[in-house]
């Protein structure tokens, strides 16, 4: 049976297609500012017998693809324990939310974390702030990666921090430097997130901030451990609800 | 509407033109998240009819007992106790502070960060949109928490009938002789305004009326333990919240209706949510009319709430008063000690709150508990997180909920909560 998981997150939407549990087909593309007519264009030639969504779109596909929904808080917590035996916490940096989610042994979610209301400390500040400083987001952390001090960024607001960025490129201070800074930031808030829910077994670091080179070995800096990278880090909700259609039959 | 109703608010000083608005707004909200819900108790359409006319037939008959001679009390507390304000000739109203009003206003007057109640009460008063508070002949303000502490003083500046009651911090002999002069006080300033000597027999007629409306609302939360629930979260909310409106005889028996109704919904299996659905207890603070954003958001999840640990719920209602005295003083005596047990997060320390949680949570046979914080309600969000480590230390699921009367967060809230859920299923 063919099972499928659509993940329609803020800034992306992700569809993964399972067969047997093993992962037979997955897709990305921008959401964009009609997410419907994206998840439709997404999903036209797949062939699947049940799908789930989830992400911040989830509810707006039920009503349009009459589908069952899950938070992305648990389709996170699927598709991880499915890539890693002994996760404990799950941390999730995606466009607008960020997550820290706890596991027991069993896998079940046992306590999590997200921010509030805005997108302080997210992918959107990421991706704001790079452009501010003239790099794409690939660039950014790699970039960031070759600073060499430790430059504080105080604020956490993106519209604040971009004025703080803007004051420090105007004393001339080298923007690597400001973006490992914006980097720090990022990674304070994510753990202290994480410790509020307490950190035990692995960790898995996932959702699209994850492919950031810099971002990951601060936190594991931080941390002082390693820290698991699915290779699809964006895939995991989507994968997630595609082992949930499988399940409930 | 009625052009009587008009010509009412204008002599009461309303703006008519926001509190149009505003009713408007409340209507709405109204139909969208009451008038949504599937399988209600057919008695729940009083309440829909005291809601249809809270601002109209309520203030009318408000109206109606000023000019026959009564007074009219307002507050913002479950501390202000209402049987000396009935004893006295007068009639006790809560305040309008469940909704964001004039804020560009208010903030001239209060600092940004102060929490979204007290903000509401200047919004409703700087608005001109609140009867009640025009209605009132005086209005209670109480040392609660800073913030309220505080405001009362700035308020003092726009009303010009403001009462400042003082409330203990501690569980205390001190403590308790603080809230007893007090109330000795607030007696005296009753009689003062009406008139009207408290004697005996009219305090303990008072106690009888309230005790009534207690016992029958008690009735109504212990119908709640039943799975099939009979009644929704929202439903349940709205009667705590008309409680501190209606006129206490016709609400009392209002409640035993709808509770009989209750009874035989619950004979035949019938529940507002089906048999199994998670149930989730409201902890924190209190749920102020409209403010029915969190309720609404955990029932549209499918689960239901089975009880409100709030002063706008048991903080408020729990405990009758002892009228077995004879004397003034011996009911005034019973007065005091039934108010001095409310668990209100001003008192250090406060375990009596974290024992009533822990207690709720098995009698309603709870799967989870929600905990609502106002945002910048210091006595709460502080007591918040020690009361999630005694919830988890006894591995009851717990989420910590911190919000305020805007609509910006209702889609982060609702995957948490929804999340939250599925951790329950």
């Amino acid at each position: 049976m063919y099972c499928a998981g659509i993940d329609i997150g803020s800034r992306t939407i992700e569809l993964v297609v399972l067969k047997n549990r093993e992962i037979v087909e997955k897709r990305q593309v921008d959401t964009g500012f009609d997410p419907m007519t994206r998840a439709r264009e997404l999903l036209d030639g797949v062939e699947y017998e049940r799908i789930f969504a989830t992400g911040y779109g989830r509810n707006l596909f039920e009503i349009t693809f009459d589908a069952p929904t899950i938070t992305e808080i648990k389709a996170y917590g699927v598709g991880a324990g499915s890539l890693f035996q002994k996760v404990g916490t799950i941390l999730d940096i995606g466009g607008q939310d960020t997550k820290a989610i706890a596991l027991n042994n069993d896998g079940k979610i046992t306590k999590f974390e997200m921010n509030d209301r805005c997108a302080a400390g997210t992918g959107k500040f990421l991706e704001i702030m790079s452009r501010t400083l003239g790099y794409t987001i690939d660039q950014f952390g790699a970039e960031a990666l070759k600073a060499t001090k430790n430059l504080q960024i105080n604020s956490m607001c993106t519209v604040f921090a971009e004025s703080e960025v803007t004051s420090l490129v105007a004393k001339g201070e080298d923007p690597k430097e400001i973006a490992l800074g914006l980097h720090r930031s990022v990674v304070r808030r994510a753990v202290g997130m994480l410790k509020r829910v307490s950190v035990g077994n692995d960790i898995v670091f996932a959702g699209g901030v994850a492919k950031n080179p810099c971002i990951r070995r601060l936190l594991e800096e931080t941390l002082k451990r390693q820290v698991l990278v699915p290779e699809d880090p964006q895939m995991i909700g989507a994968l997630g609800a595609a082992l949930l259609a499988g399940e409930n039959k | 509407m009625s052009d009587d109703y008009r010509n009412m608010w204008k002599d009461l000083g309303l703006d008519l033109k926001s509190h149009d608005m505003l009713l408007e707004i409340l209507g709405k909200a109204y139909q969208d998240i009451y008038m949504a819900q599937k399988d209600r108790p057919e008695q729940m359409s009083y309440f829909d009819f005291v809601m249809s006319e809270v601002h109209g037939l309520r203030i009318k008959e408000l109206m109606d007992e000023k000019a026959a001679g009564r007074k009219i009390i307002g507050s913002y507390c479950v501390f202000v106790p209402e049987e000396i304000a009935l004893a006295g000739n007068a009639t006790l109203v809560g305040l309008c502070s469940g909704a964001d009003f004039a804020m560009e206003e208010v903030e001239r007057l209060l600092p940004r960060n102060t929490c979204a109640l007290i903000k509401s009460t200047f919004g409703f008063k700087l608005g001109k949109v609140c009867p009640y508070l025009e209605a009132s002949d005086m209005i209670v303000g109480e040392n609660t928490c800073d913030g309220k502490k505080k405001a009362y003083e700035s308020l003092n500046d726009i009303v010009s009938n403001l009462y400042v009651m003082d409330i203990p911090q501690m569980k205390t002999d001190p403590g308790r002789s603080l809230l007893k002069a007090e109330y000795y006080r607030f007696k005296e300033a009753v009689e003062n305004l009406s008139g009207v000597k408290i004697d005996a027999a009219g305090l303990k007629k008072s106690i009888e009326i309230v005790n009534n409306k207690r016992k029958a609302i008690h009735r109504l939360y212990s119908l709640r333990k039943a799975d099939p629930v009979p009644i929704s979260g929202l439903d349940a909310l709205l009667v705590n919240q008309v409680f501190f409106y209606d006129n206490p005889v016709r609400f009392t028996e209002s409640v035993n209706k709808i509770c009989d109704e209750l009874e035989s919904r619950i004979e035949k299996r019938t529940g507002a949510f089906p048999e199994g659905a998670p149930r989730i207890l409201m902890s924190g603070c209190p749920m102020a009319v409209p403010n029915w954003k969190l309720p609404w958001i955990i029932e549209t999840t499918g689960a239901v709430i089975v009880g409100e640990e709030s002063c706008v719920g048991e903080r408020g209602a729990r405990n009758l008063t002892d009228d077995s005295g004879s004397t003034v003083e011996e009911l005034m005596e019973a007065v005091v000690d039934r108010y001095f047990n409310i668990d209100c997060a001003i008192f250090t320390p406060n375990p009596d709150r974290f024992n009533h949680i822990i207690q709720m949570y098995k009698e309603y046979r709870v799967d989870g508990v929600i905990h609502f914080g106002l945002q910048f309600c210091q006595p709460y969000l502080m007591e918040a997180i020690p009361v999630e480590k005694a919830l988890e230390s006894k591995n009851i699921p717990v989420l910590r909920i911190e919000t305020d009367y805007s609509m910006e967060d209702v889609g982060q809230l609702k995957t948490r909560v929804e999340a939250f859920v599925e951790i329950l299923k």
